[in-house]
């Protein structure tokens, strides 16, 4: 059964990321399909053997997640063939595999840019300004949410919370966190990645965590030692 | 819009009953899904046991879905007749048409399970129907004609036959048809009564004790085996609820399977013997390495496919199971062996190592693949149709033979054939005068299921056009021919049946069998080898299962089931 969203040859158009994110149902595109050439690299192979020995026999199903996930940093992003792979592997049905594959969102099962960037807009981060970091990529990359730039380089996805809220608005780029956004700054990051310079992750505001950022504005008084309010005759 | 609660029964079923791991959830929260993912069939011959389990009817029966209600049906409890397990069953009705077929609870037989050939062959009742009594004309054209017609040209044909007839008869056949046709036959003093279905039979083996062709252990107490070994069988189409027993013992007794024969998939682990019947033989004696397993068994179990006993050197595997079967009971009696004695050292030998096996354990199955067989088994049929081959009737019966055992060539061409059944299958295609009969929905017949439970069917829906039940057919020939057969109801018919084998009568109850040392004493003198073919069913993918008689063979959704499975098979998933 198609959705209604789907076309044809079951891709999706542009405006239809969300129906992209959310069909949960694998249907086979030329560059995903269970002949995607996927094999393990002999060193990823080896790490895929430690992963398993780290569970106790008979339980080697807990390994789903590190290996797709390994697959996926292998592959950039993880094609059915690749699931079809663990699942061989871990000797679990290709079910059960799907099932892991499409629970987690951290798992792309259709192909990414180089550079993955997700870009918060919930509440907290939109409230700061989040509309504005997505235009700006938008503008700068010439693409709409959900897509990819034409060298593969950049695929932009608006996603839900990442946890960052003290220092919204924020974009995940891989597997880095870029926080305390403008979009003088997002130009900046874009800049870099397209000349292949890494910026620096972190806060773009001069903050080294979440701190306040004009300095403390609360516990500024030395900490009460041992005995604080304690009666004197105990 | 899917009514889908996402209560994920269909997916435990598929992964746990079923044993195909097909169906699962994606995505989550409110996307989440229940589906296959990728574009795939749900490949059991126990899938449409999802309909009744899915609690909200997100699922329905395809053919089924949007063609009556409930409160419009009328609901017979029956049985089904399509294998030899006699799953219970719910026949719906609307205005003298099959619905729809559910299952029926039986925690002896079927569980709450029917299998998909059970459950959607139904269409088949609706096709290919015979429904007027038939006669060859001058230009070999079959022509519709009268009860009495047809009766009259049978019965000339049989006075003239002087003795020389003969009947084989099919799967389908109800205990009461089966009863009549002998009677009839005895009565013209002629011994020919063959079941198509050949099972070892002469005068060392086979069918003189009851135990020899029975699924002794009952199909229940399967799932309380430690060790199972599967004999040139496949279960999960030859008898896919008793393949169910099987897997759920296989999960939850953590019994072991073996198999030899054909690797083929049975949704559960096992281990693959080989396919050469000479493993049969040297477990028999203790010699396999893989004795040493099946003897620590407190409760093993031997299941010998029907399948592989049609074969010539059919009598020597059965010989042989029944004396590993009888080693496994550790008998006392009976100790002199089958082949010669130094083997029977070595058993002796082999004994006392050996695990108890409980008093009562019976190890001995044998799993047949049609309904009919055992029933004819205790009315004293021959298996198969050697005798007719050997001694060419004049006038030859088919009682619902619609499989080929006796083609054109194997009789002489004055040979009249007579058919007696329901749908116009291959037996027809040679058959000079045909009387049309009822199908299992139309009667009230009695069936032996594999393990010897005697259960009937009841009318759901009136036999179309002038079709008549099979025993009233046969009871009207003899008064024609002048034989007059001494009962005129049902009631009378199985008071017959009663007197040739109180068994058949006992519904619902399998009758134990036992004798077995005495059926293995007979069968240690039988001479022959064993033929160097592999022991392969005849089942052995999804696509061979849905169509094996006359009923499914005339399904159209049985079919589709075929091509489906077919498609699925050339599948990357």
């Amino acid at each position: 059964m198609r959705h209604p969203c789907e076309e044809e040859d079951g891709r999706l158009g542009g405006d239809r990321e969300y129906w992209r994110r959310v069909s949960f149902r694998h249907r086979d595109t030329p560059e995903n399909n269970p002949d995607t050439p996927f094999e393990f690299t002999p060193e990823n192979l080896k790490r895929a053997k430690a992963i398993i020995g780290n569970y106790p026999l008979g339980h080697q199903a807990a390994a789903v997640i590190p290996l797709l996930d390994l697959a996926q940093r292998q592959h950039g992003w993880l094609p059915i063939s690749a699931m079809h792979k663990v699942g061989e592997m871990l000797s679990v049905p290709r079910m059960r595999i799907y099932e892991v594959a499409t629970f987690y969102t951290m798992f792309n099962r259709n192909p990414v840019g180089k550079y993955h960037l997700q870009v918060c807009t919930t509440s907290p981060c939109w409230l700061r300004g989040s509309d504005d970091i997505v235009n700006c990529i938008k503008k700068k990359l010439g693409i709409d949410v959900g897509q990819t730039t034409e060298d593969k380089i950049f695929t932009l996805h608006e996603v839900e919370c990442l946890g960052a809220c003290v220092n919204a608005p924020m974009v995940q780029i891989n597997d880095d966190y870029y926080e305390d956004l403008s979009v003088k700054d997002m130009e900046e990051i874009l800049d870099d990645l397209k000349s292949g310079r890494k910026p620096k992750p972190g806060p773009r505001n001069g903050r080294y965590a979440s701190e306040p950022l004009a300095g403390l504005t609360s516990l500024k008084e030395e900490p009460y030692g041992p005995g604080f309010k304690v009666r004197s005759d105990l | 819009m899917t009514r889908c609660i996402q209560c994920t029964r269909c997916i435990r079923f598929a992964s746990e009953v079923a044993g195909v791991d097909d169906l699962g959830t994606t995505g989550r929260g409110g996307d989440m899904q229940v589906g296959t993912y990728v574009e795939k069939m749900f490949a059991s011959e126990l899938s449409g046991n999802v309909i009744d389990i899915c609690p909200v009817g997100a699922l329905t029966s395809k053919p089924y879905a949007f063609t009556a209600r409930p409160w419009e049906t009328r609901k017979i409890e029956s049985i089904d007749v399509l294998d030899a397990i006699g799953s219970n069953i719910v026949v719906t009705t609307r205005t003298g048409e099959v619905m729809r077929i559910l299952p029926r609870m039986n925690e002896d037989i079927n569980e709450e399970w029917i299998s998909d050939k059970t459950r959607f062959a139904y269409d088949g009742l609706k096709r290919q129907r015979l429904t007027f009594p038939m006669v060859k004309d001058a230009d070999g054209q079959l022509v519709p004609c009268d009860w009495e017609d047809a009766l009259l040209v049978v019965s000339q044909k049989v006075k003239a036959a002087g003795g020389k007839v003969a009947a084989v008869a099919g799967g389908l056949c109800d205990a009461e048809a089966l009863t009549a046709m002998k009677d009839l036959l005895n009565c013209l003093g002629s011994e020919a009564v063959c079941t198509e279905e050949i099972f070892p039979c002469d005068d060392m083996t086979g069918t003189d004790f009851r135990s020899n062709y029975l699924l002794n252990s009952t199909i229940a107490r399967v799932e309380e085996a430690d060790q199972i070994l599967l004999v040139g069988t496949n279960p999960r189409f030859e008898a896919p609820l008793l393949n169910a027993r099987i897997r759920k013992g296989w999960i939850h007794n953590e019994a072991d399977v073996a198999l030899i024969g054909k690797k083929v998939d049975l949704t559960y682990d096992y281990k693959h013997l080989g396919e050469s019947g000479d493993i049969l033989k040297e477990l028999s004696v203790g010699k396999h390495p893989f004795w040493k397993t099946l003897q620590k068994a407190t409760r093993p179990v031997v299941i010998v496919g029907s399948g592989i006993l049609q074969r010539s050197d059919g009598p020597i595997i059965l010989a042989l199971a029944q004396a590993l079967a009888e080693k496994l009971r550790q008998s006392s009696q009976g100790c002199t062996d089958v082949l010669t004695t130094t083997e029977i050292r070595l058993w002796c030998c082999t004994m006392d190592a050996m695990a108890t096996v409980e008093s009562n354990w019976r190890v001995l199955n044998v799993l047949h693949r049609v309904a009919s067989q055992v029933a004819a088994l205790d009315l004293g049929y021959k298996p198969g149709v050697d005798v007719i081959r050997k001694h060419p009737p004049k006038v030859l019966f088919l009682l619902g033979a619609d499989e080929n055992a006796l083609t054109k060539q194997d009789i002489p061409k004055d040979t009249t054939v007579v058919y007696i059944g329901h749908h116009g299958d291959k037996g027809v295609e040679m058959a000079d005068i045909v009387l049309p009969g009822a199908a299992y929905t139309e009667k009230q017949g009695t069936y032996v299921n594999t393990e010897g439970r005697a259960q009937q069917t009841l009318v759901a829906v009136t036999p179309p056009g002038m079709a008549r039940e099979d025993w009233k057919i046969i009871r009207a020939l003899s008064e024609i021919i002048g034989l007059r057969l001494p009962y005129e109801t049902l009631k009378e018919v199985r008071e017959r049946m009663r007197e040739i084998s109180p068994t058949l009568t006992r519904y619902g109850n399998a009758e134990e069998a036992n004798y077995f040392k005495q059926a293995l004493q007979l069968a240690q003198s039988l001479k022959g080898s064993l033929a160097p073919d592999s022991l392969s069913p005849r089942l052995l993918t999804l696509k061979d299962f849905y169509m094996t008689d006359s009923i499914s063979r005339s399904s159209r959704i049985m079919a589709r089931c075929v091509q489906a499975a077919t498609q699925a098979m050339q599948s990357k998933y």
